[in-house]
């Protein structure tokens, strides 16, 4: 018997891009500089996080003939953005076959309440999370791959670090508690207890947990691999950087040897300018992204 | 080769002499090949760079981005050593984008990447994502029992040279699982499904090299030289 789009072939496919670096591009050109850089998947949207940022107002998913031509554009899967809770975006992703669908909380949020259901949906979807319970929650509702969220479009790897600590080491304390203590965690973590079973038996989320969100040197990308990320996402760390094609090679040379430190300073060398980076304490609470979703 | 196969589907490597199977880890899947290693008791080691292919007996090539993993094998200089690494006689296990790394040739003109077996493969043959699905396959040469077939936007092998070896193929005829000498290639992840069979087949495979390695000392060098230069001459 033959079945398409099961648990195992959406997973499968972000066991497919581990290791490797999926790019924001805005453009079928960017997604091609991409794709020879040596990205693993593209996402598509119309403005990098650090120009959502810039610009204000609200961000949706992106117009579908844009979409198309990046899909049309490139080999690679290709990703892209619904918004939070918005359902109908997504279901127009899926019709345009995009590959993976990522509700983002770089868009603005379309439901204050409820997340999609992505277990109603073929196409798998990627979430982001801070911590283990929201995580969990993600993947309850049918996320197939991870990303913590880190801090979008500041170049800064502050969050992220911290976020994917979070999640490890929240991992590390269920795997050391007893049967019976493993209820009240569950609770804590405002996560299914089945889920906080497995977890504390295995170690490890069921699903590839990638890294979003302030990544913009080679040097951050194996930072966080270092940390135990299965890969990276960059967003406005290319195409803000001064030269896109070699920053964006770079950041996949590091993240492919992230264990050896004498290649991250051959592939760093001569790079020019990253982006502008932005400290957290200059982003009003009311301004981050990564506090969108729970 | 059926010897081979009969032995590979009824045990595990021959136990008490270890065989160290390398991953090529440079990106993808290789984690989940690492661990249906170890399950079967083998050791398995990651390959990034050609200095970690001594001392290995087979090499796995796992499912990932074939355009990601051409680039890293051209920047870290491993195709000039992996093609000598199959020139030896070592037996060399691609998986869906592994399958397309070894392929000689690349539907809709890319060029090939190590063009080691003789087959054509069409990338993304199935379509995108949502065309990604299961289906049990029967592969005689591993038994009786079918093997779960995962695809993920996999490639299907379009041609098949006279000297391949067809190991299975859909319902509706086309290959998806190919044997060449000391080369395998499927289309789909049976590291994904929880099938070792592969796995001990080549690490039979494996096993069978090295003891020919080991039992010829001196013939076998003079052999791997020159396998080795006929490989560099044809790159």
């Amino acid at each position: 018997m033959t079945e398409t789009s099961t648990w195992a072939t959406k997973k499968g496919l972000a066991q497919m891009l581990k290791g490797g670096v999926i790019m924001d591009v805005v453009t079928p050109e960017q997604a091609r500089i991409a794709e020879d850089a040596g990205a693993v998947a593209v996402m598509a949207l119309e403005r990098v996080p650090s120009d959502i940022r810039a610009a204000g107002g609200v961000a949706r998913m992106s117009d579908p003939s844009m979409i198309e031509g990046i899909m049309a554009a490139v080999s690679i899967p290709v990703m892209a953005k619904a918004r939070i809770g918005h359902f109908v975006e997504a279901q127009v992703l899926q019709a345009l076959g995009v590959d993976y669908i990522d509700e983002s909380e770089v868009l603005t949020p379309a439901d204050e309440v409820n997340h999609i259901d992505k277990h109603a949906f073929p196409v798998p979807f990627v979430c982001g999370c801070r911590n283990l319970g929201e995580a969990l929650r993600r993947i309850n509702e049918g996320a197939a791959m991870m990303r913590t969220k880190g801090e979008a479009g500041t170049g800064n790897v502050v969050e992220a670090v911290r976020q994917l600590r979070d999640v490890l080491a929240a991992i590390r304390r269920l795997q050391g508690m007893r049967e019976d203590e493993l209820f009240v965690a569950a609770k804590e973590l405002q996560a299914p207890y089945e889920l906080v079973r497995q977890i504390a038996a295995e170690g490890k989320l069921p699903v590839v947990n990638f890294v979003a969100g302030g990544i913009s040197t080679p040097s951050d990308a194996a930072l966080v691999m270092q940390l135990g990320a299965e890969g990276v996402f960059v967003g406005s760390g290319i195409f803000k950087s001064e030269d896109p094609a070699r920053m964006a090679n770079a950041i996949v040379q590091a993240t492919t040897h992230f264990d050896d430190a004498r290649i991250i300073a051959e592939v760093s060398k001569g790079l020019g300018a990253p982006m502008r980076g932005i400290a957290m304490e200059s982003i009003p609470e009311s301004e981050r992204f990564a506090v969108r979703g729970w | 080769m059926s010897a081979a196969s009969m032995s590979a589907a009824s045990m595990a490597a021959a136990p008490g002499t270890p065989v160290r199977i390398g991953v090529l880890a440079l990106q993808g899947a290789f984690r989940e090949h690492l661990e249906t290693l170890a399950g079967i008791g083998v050791q398995g080691v990651p390959v990034r760079l050609p200095r970690d292919l001594a001392g290995i007996a087979g090499l796995i090539l796992p499912g990932g981005e074939s355009t990601t993993i051409r680039r890293l094998i051209a920047r870290w200089e491993l195709r000039g050593p992996l093609l000598d690494f199959a020139a030896s006689g070592a037996p060399m296990f691609g998986t869906c984008a592994g399958l397309i790394v070894l392929a000689r040739e690349i539907a809709g003109g890319e060029e090939p990447i190590l063009p080691l077996m003789d087959v054509t493969v069409r990338r993304n043959a199935f379509g995108r994502q949502l065309d990604s699905f299961e289906t049990d396959l029967a592969v005689p040469v591993l038994g009786d029992t079918p093997v779960h077939g995962v695809f993920i936007r996999a490639p299907v092998i379009e041609r098949v040279g006279p000297d391949v070896e067809v190991l299975a193929r859909l319902d509706d005829g086309r290959v998806v699982a190919v044997r060449e000498r000391n080369l395998l290639g499927t289309a789909f992840h049976p590291e994904l499904a929880g099938e070792t069979r592969f796995h001990r087949l080549i690490a039979t495979m494996a096993a069978e090299h090295r003891d020919r390695a080991d039992g010829s000392g001196h013939r076998l060098q003079a052999t791997r030289g020159g396998a080795a230069a006929g490989s560099s001459s044809a790159a």
